[in-house]
C-alpha cells in the first residue's frame, strides 16, 4: 500500500465548514502520479517505491531510459513502503488515497530567506529602542564569556542562511479531497512557494 | 490555466445578495446559536465598508444602540448569514465611512440617493 503522493502548492484560502466557521484551507494539485521504480529487498537491500508526478517539458536520454513506457513525468521521488505486494510499475496513484478528515504529514522546502540577522532567525529580542542606544536593536548581544572558556561555543545561535530546508509539517487535516480535479484541501499553511513541490503522506 | 484557488472558492459563494455599497441602511438576518437553539437576529445600520476578494468578502455596519456606537463585520458569503435587506440608499463620496465614528446626531446623517427621474 502506497501511503504518499506528490503534489504542487496552489495557494490558500479560507473556506466555511457546516457550522458557519471559518476554516483556513492550502490548496493543493496532488497527482496523479506513477510508480516509476520498486526497490526490492534483493536488489536495493530496502522496500520502497519511486513515484513520478507532473508533465515534463523535456526529459535527458538518461531520464528516457528510465522512464521507458512510462509517462514524461518532471518530478521523482521516493517513498517507504513496508509491503511491497499488489504494487506495479506504472501503477497510478491519486487523491482517492485520502478521505476528508484524515490527518497527513506534508513535506515541502520552505522558503529561502537568505543571509538572515538573529531576530528574524532565532526569534532574539534585540536591544533596547531607546535609553542612548546605536545600532544595537537587531543585535545578537552576548555570544559567551570571557578568557573562560576563551571561546566561543559550537552551535551558538547567529546569524547565518535561513530557509530553503525540508520541512514537515505534521498532522493536518484534510479539509476535501476532490480526485475529479486532483485537488486536495489541507488545513492550514504548507511549507514552501506557491507552484512548489509538495509530498503529502498519511500521518503515522 | 485555471485559476484553482478561485475554482475551490465558487462553491461557497453565496447567490441572490442584493447589490449595495458604503451610505446604505441595511438589515442583517444572522444566525445566532443560543444555549443550543438557533434563532435569527437583526442587524440593522449604515454600510461603512466592503472590503473585496473572493470568500473573503466582507462589510461593516454601524449602528448606534443605547448611544453607543456599534460596529459589526460581518462576512458577505457566511452561511450564518440569512439575508441582507437594503433599507435606504445612501449618496455618500467615500468608499469608507470611518468619518462617522467622531460624528453623532445630526451630523451623522447620510443624504438618500434618489434615482434619476426618467422622462424629464
Amino acid at each position: 500500500m502506497i501511503e504518499g503522493i506528490l503534489g504542487r502548492k496552489v495557494g490558500m484560502t479560507r473556506i466555511f465548514d457546516q457550522q458557519g466557521a471559518i476554516v483556513p484551507v492550502t490548496v493543493i494539485e496532488a497527482g496523479p502520479c506513477y510508480v516509476t521504480q520498486v526497490k526490492t529487498p534483493e536488489k536495493d537491500g530496502y522496500t520502497a517505491v519511486q513515484i513520478g508526478f507532473g508533465q515534463a517539458k523535456r526529459l535527458t536520454e538518461p531520464q528516457k531510459g528510465h522512464l521507458k513506457k512510462l509517462p514524461p513525468v518532471r518530478h521523482l521521488r521516493e517513498i517507504q513502503v513496508a509491503d511491497l505486494a499488489d504494487i506495479q510499475l506504472g501503477q497510478k496513484i491519486d487523491v482517492s488515497l485520502f478521505e476528508s478528515g484524515a490527518k497527513v504529514d506534508v513535506v515541502g522546502l520552505s522558503k529561502g530567506k537568505g543571509f538572515a540577522g538573529v531576530v528574524k532567525r532565532h526569534h532574539f529580542r534585540g536591544g533596547p529602542k531607546t535609553h542612548g542606544q546605536s545600532d544595537r536593536l537587531r543585535a545578537p548581544g552576548s555570544v559567551g564569556a570571557g578568557t573562560t572558556p576563551g571561546r566561543v561555543f559550537k552551535g551558538t545561535r547567529m546569524a547565518g542562511r535561513m530557509g530553503g530546508e525540508r520541512i514537515t509539517m505534521k498532522n493536518l487535516e484534510v479539509v476535501e479531497a476532490d480526485p475529479g480535479r486532483n485537488l486536495l484541501l489541507v488545513k492550514g499553511a504548507v511549507p514552501g512557494a506557491r507552484n512548489s513541490l509538495v509530498m503529502i503522506k498519511k500521518a503515522r | 490555466m485555471v485559476d484553482l484557488v478561485k475554482s475551490v472558492e465558487e462553491q461557497y459563494l453565496k447567490e441572490g445578495i442584493p447589490s449595495f455599497g458604503p451610505g446604505d441602511t441595511v438589515r442583517v438576518s444572522v444566525k445566532v446559536v443560543e444555549g443550543g437553539r438557533e434563532r435569527i437576529q437583526l442587524f440593522e445600520g449604515t454600510v461603512m465598508r466592503l472590503r473585496n476578494g473572493g470568500t473573503n468578502k466582507s462589510f461593516t455596519v454601524r449602528r448606534i444602540s443605547h448611544a453607543v456606537g456599534v460596529e459589526r463585520t460581518f462576512l458577505l458569503n457566511s452561511p450564518r448569514l440569512d439575508k441582507i435587506e437594503v433599507v435606504r440608499r445612501g449618496r455618500v463620496r467615500r468608499a469608507q465611512l470611518y468619518y462617522l465614528r467622531g460624528r453623532v446626531g445630526k451630523a451623522a446623517r447620510i443624504k438618500e440617493k434618489r434615482e434619476r427621474p426618467t422622462g424629464k
